[in-house]
């Protein structure tokens, strides 16, 4: 694709209106009604003149550009806020409107400096193609008056600048801010001519401001005043390739841009179904780490993990982690050799690892990073609705009524969703937050939560039964709907259970610390405020009761008849990528693709005939079971794709141990990651901008991601997998992804209706995708549930073991901040550490006195299984007794202080509660000096010999 | 105790609110479902701190009575 804007039409879409017919120029054009006169001419090809107006934004009617004659009507009104109308006759190109529109553009042309052939934006600049538009040829003002031509440029944002000189004060930007991003960090400062764009306080700088870089003022900039650095340095780009980002599960389309070989910016496109043209400070700038110094690009291999890296050849690396596979295989049988796939890589390479494990190792020791974040999602919406998946799409949320969040922070973690709920909220719908930290959702601007049920970590369970309670005994269910579409029996027992006065908010209050009428609201609110949906993250399944708590939310939604229809449902928010997709492919290992149980003779069968091979029926061991095997000595080999498990998995030290224990460890990643300390062979892996292959995003929508430029390890992952198949002995020969989403569709009943071709033709597809559900499926259990009927759980709360006590008082709980993502791999190579270069410890201000600690102070912060080091926040974010961290960072390695206490149902990990004390500290821990010294070791690569 | 055994013990514990038989039966066929093999035989091999409800799934699992999905 070459490099052109894409089309902008001025003012939003209508879609519902009754069709209007109006004549432009002469032209009959239907469109439907509230669509603007602009719209419609863009619609029709013929483009108004326009500065102030965006299709992502509501018309403004400022620049006063876009003047068009209409006939019967007096004067010339802006065709931005003017809509069409029956019979209507527009003139949009007269003498009058000309010599309007020069006189337009004379003002803002004798503000502005004449530097086109030196501006970044020559030649991509809207403000040049309107003067062009316009037939501008002279300026009979002069440029000698007051002007603004000396603004000092504000360059404290790492990604963008703002040079005020270029500013025409469209608003763009602030309304980008505003309606856009729902973040209102830029305003228009002062009045008439001394009107500016301001972020935040006149004595901020963006940097300084509540800006969050998502980029939205930017992508609405007509001018260079905002401006990327890259476009700045580079030049204006070239060619373009439309491909999904690769951070959270929002799954943004984003259109790459290029010079040449060389990525200039990443621009979120308007087509793109999960982001509709938004985008975060991580996906549309922190790409940086493609290219980083660190990447590794060379394989390597070494006989034990106190010996340097030595590089050789692919084929080298390949034949010698082949041999050392088979050897262990021959020695202690197959059940010795597992893998881990990666929810950071395409559908297609989490399906080969599977593969690779289940056909070539011959075990079904196969395992995927869900384990620790949403495998209790599948577990619990499988049981109760049928299927592991999120009932509802994006857009749902608009037709939300009241919109209920538990342990999720989407301004953080899925912003770009996060944004589209606050556009919700301002529209009206009211919200409930329950979770144990004051995240951002629950004030910001023009939001508000109406209740915010600041729970004790640990209690979920608690607080979603005592919710049933109210929902029960108040008569607030919703019968006709349980009738009709779930289990009887099964929501009589279950309404019993609730019903009992040991789950009345009342008594619960002394568990879950939520004042019993605050939950009693929030339940009735929930219960009868109409269209209600859920959205939960990880604050839900990283517990002891993960899955239990998945399926009291699941009760919740059925008993209330809150599922199978626009603006209801239950909508996990999936951290990574991939990690629906990496599910959905057979990477537990207890399921083949599209969730089905090895055990099932059939499905094996199936597989059997395709693969010509016979395979294991009986699960194999999840990734803590890996470790715990591996300590035990029936363990010995694994292959991790894509994930750094040392980092980010719980209670650092029996992670360390399960590793060390091992034969053999292949790392596959871009980086020597933390697990590559332990590991005998490093294959080196390419990025989502190196490869084709597919993602599929929280609302099961699958995506293609495209090729942007060749891989710089000279291999995309999916053919690494496949050669070291080959090296095995396995005859596989993909020549292209497709060819393996053709088989996944052959062997999925789910995805029997994919194929690259129909989702480069259609932009993306939900599964369920097939006879019954031929164009996908944005919204699950509309006619029925996927089970069949319903079924109502009996979800009992039980405390977790992990304790306070004296020695260890306070919880901690965990969690990410919004510029970095995961372990950091990626956004740690990225400039977004200067919004967040370590970890930190958010404190209450009560208990940090107790401890004499202040903002800044380094902190020992230690658990019954470690302890590290971090800096000190004190904040009344968390409640007393509560302290919270993020985990980005290794110097912090924030999972030595957390436990191997896991989900009853999945061993998924109970990262959010753990027993802690704080106290000062004055360095680091022993642990992490040991750690640091062992890492620098482990990382040292063997110099070539001299010639 | 083992970590096997806490492991039977909690799934044994959250099926509990459903009634004796049922957690029984749901306990031992959630091992079958999710445990590898060697973590099976471990746990047929030595229950020492295993709790009633969990007790009683593993032997339900070492007769082989499976309960219905």
């Amino acid at each position: 694709m070459g490099y052109e804007p894409q089309a902008d039409f001025g003012t939003p879409e209508v879609r519902d209106g009754a069709p209007v017919t109006l004549a432009i120029d002469g032209r009959a054009v239907t469109v439907p009604a509230g669509t603007s006169v602009m719209r419609a001419a863009a619609e029709c090809g013929g483009a108004i003149p326009k500065l102030c107006a965006s299709d992502n934004l509501a018309a403004f009617g400022s620049c006063r550009l876009c003047l068009v004659e209409i006939d019967g009507m007096r004067g010339t009104p802006a065709s931005c806020t003017t809509p069409v109308a029956e019979g209507m006759v527009v003139h949009t190109q007269t003498p009058r409107l000309e010599k309007l529109r020069r006189g337009v553009m004379e003002l803002y042309i004798s503000d502005h400096p004449l530097d086109c052939l030196t501006c970044s934006a020559n030649n991509d600049c809207e403000l040049q193609d309107a003067a062009a538009q316009v037939g501008l040829r002279d300026v009979r003002y002069g440029y000698a008056g007051e002007d603004h031509l000396d603004a000092a440029a504000d360059v404290s944002n790492p990604y963008f600048d703002f040079d005020p000189s270029k500013c025409i004060v469209c608003s763009r930007c602030v309304r980008a801010c505003e309606e856009v991003q729902g973040t209102f960090a830029l305003t228009i400062d002062g009045r008439g001519f001394a009107s500016k764009v301001s972020a935040g306080q006149s004595a901020d700088d963006f940097l300084a401001s509540e800006c969050v870089s998502c980029g939205a003022c930017v992508q609405a900039c007509p001018t260079a005043t905002l401006n990327e650095k890259a476009v700045t340095a580079i030049g204006k780009p070239e060619r373009s390739v439309v491909t999904t980002c690769a951070y959270c599960g929002v799954g943004c389309t984003f259109r790459a841009e290029l010079k040449g070989e060389q990525l200039v910016r990443m621009v979120p496109w308007k087509d793109g179904k999960a982001n509709h043209g938004h985008s975060c400070v991580k996906g549309r700038f922190a790409w940086g780490y493609a290219n980083h110094q660190d990447r590794i690009l060379a394989p390597m291999i070494r006989e034990s993990i106190e010996e340097p890296w030595r590089e050789v050849s692919w084929d080298e690396a390949l034949r010698y982690t082949a041999d050392r596979l088979n050897a262990i295989k021959a020695q202690h049988g197959a059940r010795a050799l597992g893998g881990i796939t990666s929810s950071r890589c395409t559908n297609e390479e989490a399906y080969l690892v599977q593969k690779l494990v289940r056909a070539g190792f011959g075990s079904n020791n196969v395992d995927t990073c869900a384990r620790v974040c949403h495998s209790p999602t599948g577990y619990g919406l499988k049981t109760t609705f049928g299927t592991s998946a999120g009932t509802q799409d994006f857009d749902s949320v608009m037709d939300s009524d009241v919109i209920l969040v538990i342990g999720a922070n989407p301004t953080d973690a899925h912003p770009v969703f996060g944004s589209q709920m606050k556009r919700r909220l301002r529209q009206g719908a009211r919200l409930i937050v329950i979770d144990p930290r004051r995240i951002d959702l629950v004030r910001s601007p023009h939001v508000q939560a109406e209740h915010h049920l600041a729970l004790q970590p640990g209690t979920n369970v608690a607080v979603l039964t005592a919710m049933a309670h109210v929902i029960v005994t108040e008569g607030l269910a919703d019968e006709a709907f349980i009738r009709e579409r779930c289990d009887l029996d099964e929501y009589q027992d279950w309404a019993r259970f609730v019903s009992d006065a040991r789950h009345s908010p009342e008594v619960l209050e002394a568990v879950t610390r939520v004042p019993a009428g605050d939950l009693r609201a929030a339940a009735r609110l929930y219960a009868t405020g109409g269209n209600a949906a859920i959205y939960y993250g990880l604050g839900v399944t990283e517990h002891s009761q993960g899955s239990s708590t998945v399926m009291a939310i699941a009760n919740l939604a059925m008993a209330t008849g809150n599922v199978g229809r626009r603006g209801v449902g239950v909508n996990p928010l999936r951290g990574q990528n991939n990690v629906q997709g990496s599910c959905d492919m057979g990477s537990f290992p207890h399921e083949l693709s599209g969730y089905r149980h090895i055990s099932d003779g059939s499905t094996r069968a199936m597989f059997e005939a395709d693969w010509g091979v016979e395979l294991d029926p009986e699960p194999g061991l999840r990734i803590p079971n890996m470790f715990d095997a591996a300590i035990e000595g029936s363990f010995r080999a694994l292959y991790v794709q894509g994930e750094d498990i040392l980092q980010s998995d719980p209670n650092t030290h029996h992670v360390v141990a399960g590793l060390a224990a091992m034969d053999l460890v292949i790392v596959h990643d871009l980086f020597l990651n933390e697990t590559a300390n332990y590991a005998h062979v490093f294959l080196p892996g390419s990025t989502f901008l190196e490869k084709n292959g597919t993602f599929t995003n929280a609302e099961r929508r699958i995506q293609l991601v495209r090729k942007v430029m060749e891989p710089a390890n000279g291999y995309e992952d999916w053919e690494v997998t496949q050669e070291l198949a080959k090296a095995m002995g396995l005859g596989w020969d993909y020549a292209h992804p497709a060819e393996i989403m053709a088989e996944i569709a052959r062997l999925t009943p789910s995805f029997s209706g994919v194929s690259h071709e129909r989702l480069d033709r259609e932009g993306s597809l939900q599964w369920p995708v097939n006879e019954a559900h031929p164009d996908g499926s944005p919204i699950m259990h509309v006619d029925g549930f996927v089970r069949g009927k319903g079924k109502f759980v009996v979800t009992a709360y039980v405390p977790t073991d992990e304790k306070t006590g004296p020695r260890f008082p306070l919880l901690l709980t965990t969690g990410r901040i919004l510029s970095q993502y995961n372990v950091g791999a990626q956004t740690r190579r990225t400039a977004n550490v200067v919004w967040h270069e370590e970890d930190v410890l958010e404190i209450h201000p009560t208990d940090a006195e107790n401890r004499g600690v202040v903002t800044g102070d380094l902190v020992r912060l230690a658990s019954r299984t470690g302890e590290t080091t971090l800096r000190a926040l004190v904040t009344d974010r968390v409640a007393p007794g509560v302290v919270y961290t993020t985990f980005h960072h290794p110097a912090t390695q924030a999972n030595v202080v957390t436990t191997e206490f896991s989900d009853w149902a999945t061993n998924c990990p109970e990262y959010k509660v753990t027993a802690v004390q704080v106290g000062l500290s004055n360095g680091p821990s022993d642990w992490q000096e040991s750690y640091e010294a062992q890492a620098r070791r482990s990382r040292r690569i063997e110099a070539e010999p001299a010639e | 105790m083992s970590q096997l055994v806490y492991m039977a013990n909690q799934i044994a514990r959250n099926f509990a609110a459903q009634g004796e038989a049922v957690a029984i039966a749901q306990t031992a066929q959630h091992i079958r479902d999710f445990w590898d093999p060697r973590m099976k035989a471990a746990i047929l091999a030595g229950g020492e701190g295993l709790e009633p409800l969990a007790r009683a799934a593993v032997e339900q699992l070492r007769n082989g009575v499976t309960a219905p999905r």
